[in-house]
């Protein structure tokens, strides 16, 4: 005899269902509004949208490639700067920090979490970009003519727009690597210790064991460096051009929606930059389920 | 012989597809104490929570036969299993008074039930900590959080607000085990009490429990109903030799 | 040698501690310390001068962030909270994995595009910018992070609780809104809270939603100002004065959103306490 449900039961499903609906359908719906949005310029312009780099909203002339570039230069460098201090703040302050300290540090972490990003580009124009400009001036003559440091020392530009995402990134990172590792059992790391070990060799045996949840953490501040919009907006510089420059001045696409949306003024150019965004959503939605899987495993297991 | 308030016949219990409760028949007679001992993961407590239907909340179970209080099958259809729980209180092994007040766990069955009455409300708040025997403990301190009473007292509490919506069962899962032995003797004293007003079940782990508060025994193992009878027979002149090696401890 | 190398790296795991703190102790130190010296009584309560002009302040800037964030609140605390409460509650359907799925991919959307969504379904239709729009965009955000909390704080509740609750004769929907959520009701509290205070420090979403507005405006229909997009504003002019004033925008904000965190973090101990007794 199966049991029955009563009819209470029903209706809480069905009434907290109809808001938890609401949270599917709100991502759906960005997905199709955004398409719908940007139909003019997927139509006229096709796949051929990614691949030029002219974009001169006077003559309707709209190529994305810049954008796309800017976004994936920037969020590399950001990347390529906070993972490994991330992955250092988690282990300092999992494995190595004394217990008093670890709650004041991972609150002075979060602090920096808790800072908008208006504040981010507000201390990004006035501080952060005069000293990079003075460490341009400072780069000798003969590591100008390698192409990552070519172009005149504005301040504002790729390296200026690196190191502040990699400022933001750092907090989200390192505190999912940290849960990461409380993830890992005791016994690992006394296993290891057993056997005679140094710390570092204790610490490595639990990294091992956490390693695709660590690169899930990583995969995480990616999605979060790729969509960053205001303070990248107010140190890149803003000119739309392909370069492997760091001092040279760039765009994002993040960047770009911020600073000519409503300046758009035909249909055309809003659609065109309709559909960056709506090809910002489609990355950071597959950036971001990657990364939800590998951290899953781990921290289940 | 007495009264029957709970007559159980051929009652099966399924987990997904393993069989928990093989064809458990018996009664269960009015305002006694039955005790219910076998050793742990013999199916006591799930045919404990099959009278209320509390395993209605896991997943995947199915059940078979019948328990018919008061010859009502609750597992029949169209049976109220809110009503029924009404009627048929439980206590659990570890106390689980709700973060609110001592007045407001009392009243929270009643409250859930619509009583909005204040003088009604503090009447059956009063008379059920009253009958628990909590009343002289607490009478100052109602508006208290329920979580500052100890250990023993929270189990009291969780009873009086059982008795509070005026059941005609009441069903203890090992109401004591986790109770040191003072506040243990008080529970049993309690449940000594209460049986002249209610028909109590008590699953117990305690053998001298069993023997010290229930009228009759039902030892149960590997979800099978071994023996049934007074709780003096049980434990003086068992009848079924796994019985005895329980009792006297060969085995547990 | 390997007690070197041991060494060695416990002390970079440290130094990339000192590395993050340098940051954290610029910024505060730079939005105090410019932001303070441009803190007067007029920029909490005057509106902005004409360009050029010295003067003024973003009075109505801060009751405007004030009104999105009460718009966000109203919009997203019952529809997180709800779907909270059905993540827990059913947790083990295949709707709810796809809920938390939802949640959690809408979490990772970049503003920027919420933004966008929000333009495209209150902006086209009104034909103009709106508090609305702009209180339903930061509403987005705050959405998946409330489900989430309420679910995880929901299955921190003893299980006890519930049983006992069901065993009084509680329908599951009593039980959840009688005994389980009050249980957890001091730490989604505290949530909400902390979610609304960073959204109140979001820019991207609200530049073509609530846009902008140098004047007093309490109409929700209308464009209005907020202290992140004034301050962005501020920070590209080339005026002086604008700039000394979106220095003392940002310390408002940190101020805020500080102090907003750590009124949660009392609120929950004292809600705790009481709930104990």
């Amino acid at each position: 005899m199966p049991i029955i449900k009563t009819s209470e039961d029903r209706a809480l499903r069905l009434g907290t269902g109809a808001f938890a609906v609401f949270v599917v359908l709100l991502v759906a719906g960005i997905g199709v509004v955004l398409t719908q949005q940007s139909v003019l310029s997927i139509r006229k312009f096709g796949l051929a949208f990614w691949t030029r780099s002219t974009w001169n909203p006077v003559s309707g002339e709209f190529g994305a490639l810049p954008f796309i570039w800017g976004t994936l230069y920037s969020s590399l460098i950001a990347l390529l700067i906070a993972a490994p201090i991330a992955l250092g703040i988690a282990i300092f302050i999992n494995e190595i920090s004394p217990l008093k300290l670890r709650q004041p540090l991972s609150y002075l972490t979060e602090l920096l979490a808790a800072i908008p990003s208006i504040v981010y580009g507000l201390w990004g124009i006035f501080v952060l970009v005069p000293i990079v400009r003075k460490l341009e001036l400072l780069a000798p003559e003969w590591l100008k003519k390698v192409p990552l440091f070519t172009g005149p020392p504005l301040g504002v530009g790729m390296l200026s727009a690196g190191v502040i995402l990699a400022v933001m990134v750092v907090p989200l990172t390192s505190s999912v690597a940290r849960e990461i590792l409380r993830g890992v059992p005791m016994t690992q790391r006394e296993a290891a210790l057993a056997l005679g070990a140094t710390r570092w060799e204790a610490i490595r045996i639990a990294l091992g064991y956490g390693r695709t949840g660590i690169i899930g953490a990583v995969m995480l501040g990616l999605g979060r460096a790729l969509g960053e919009t205001m303070a990248v907006t107010m140190v890149i510089g803003n000119n739309p051009q392909v370069s492997t420059s760091l001092f040279a001045p760039q765009y994002t696409m993040a960047a770009v929606i911020a600073n000519e949306f409503t300046e758009a003024a035909d249909e055309l150019y809003l659609h065109a930059l309709i559909e960056i965004g709506l090809v910002l959503f489609l990355i950071t939605i597959v950036v971001n389920a990657l990364s939800r899987i590998l951290t899953r495993r781990v921290v289940r297991a | 012989m007495d009264e029957v308030k709970i007559t159980v016949r051929d009652f099966d219990f399924y987990y997904g597809t393993n069989k928990v409760l093989h064809a458990i028949s018996l009664d269960i007679p009015k305002n006694r104490v039955t005790a219910l001992i076998g050793p742990s993961g013999c199916g006591k407590s799930t045919f404990l929570r099959s009278i209320n239907r509390m395993n209605d909340i896991i997943p995947g179970i199915r059940v078979d036969g019948k328990i018919l209080v008061d010859d009502v099958d609750v597992y029949g259809s169209g049976i109220d299993v809110v009503s029924l729980r009404r009627r048929v209180g439980m206590v659990f092994q570890k106390s689980n008074p709700f973060p609110k007040s001592i007045y407001e766990n009392v009243a929270y069955g009643l409250r859930i039930n619509g009583l909005r009455d204040k003088r009604k409300l503090d009447e059956a708040v009063s008379r059920s900590l009253d009958r628990a025997a909590l009343l002289d403990e607490v009478k100052d301190r109602l508006n208290a959080s329920a979580l500052a009473l100890s250990g023993g007292q929270q189990q009291r509490l969780c009873i009086a607000r059982a008795l509070a919506v005026d059941p005609d069962v009441l069903l203890m899962d090992e109401p004591a085990s986790a109770l040191d032995p003072i506040a243990t003797q008080k529970i049993e004293e309690l449940v000594f009490d209460l049986k002249k007003n209610y028909t109590i079940v008590i699953v117990t782990h305690n053998m001298q429990q069993a023997a010290r508060v229930s009228d009759r025994t039902a030892f149960f193992m590997l979800g099978k109903l071994v023996e049934y009878d007074d709780t003096r027979t049980i434990f003086m002149n068992p009848s079924v030799k796994l019985t005895e090696d329980y009792i006297t401890g060969r085995f547990g | 040698m390997r007690k070197f190398k041991s060494n060695l790296i416990v002390a970079l795991c440290g130094a990339s501690v000192l590395l993050a703190l340098v940051p954290l102790a610029m910024i505060l130190f730079y939005v105090i310390s410019r932001g303070f010296s441009a803190l007067n009584w007029a920029f909490f309560t005057q509106t902005p001068k004409p360009v050029g002009e010295a003067g003024g302040g973003m009075g109505n800037a801060i009751v405007g962030t004030l009104i999105l964030i009460v718009i966000a609140g109203v919009i997203a605390i019952p529809v997180g909270v709800l779907s909270g409460v059905h993540l827990a509650e059913f947790k083990g359907t295949r709707f709810s994995s796809m809920v938390r799925f939802a949640a959690d991919v809408l979490n990772g959307v970049p503003s920027i595009v919420i933004g966008i969504f929000a333009y495209a379904i209150i902006v086209l239709p009104l034909k103009r910018f709106s508090a609305i729009a702009g209180g339903f965009a930061l509403a987005i955000i705050v959405i998946p992070v409330v489900a989430r909390t309420t679910e995880e704080l929901l299955r921190l509740v003893p299980g006890g609780l519930k049983e006992a609750a069901l065993a009084l004769g509680a329908t599951r929907a009593k039980a959840m809104f009688s005994v389980i959520l009050p249980a957890a009701l001091p730490g989604i509290l505290t949530g909400i809270l902390v979610a609304l205070a960073r959204v109140a420090g979001e820019t991207a979403p609200l530049l073509f939603t609530a846009f902008n507005n140098r004047f007093f405006s309490t109409n929700v229909t209308q464009p209005i100002g907020s202290l992140t997009v004034q301050v962005f504003t501020y920070a590209l002019s080339p005026y002086d004065d604008w700039i000394r004033q979106a220095w003392a925008g940002a310390l408002v904000l940190v101020t805020m959103i500080l102090i907003l965190s750590i009124i949660a973090r009392v609120a929950t101990r004292r809600l705790e306490r009481m709930a104990r007794g």
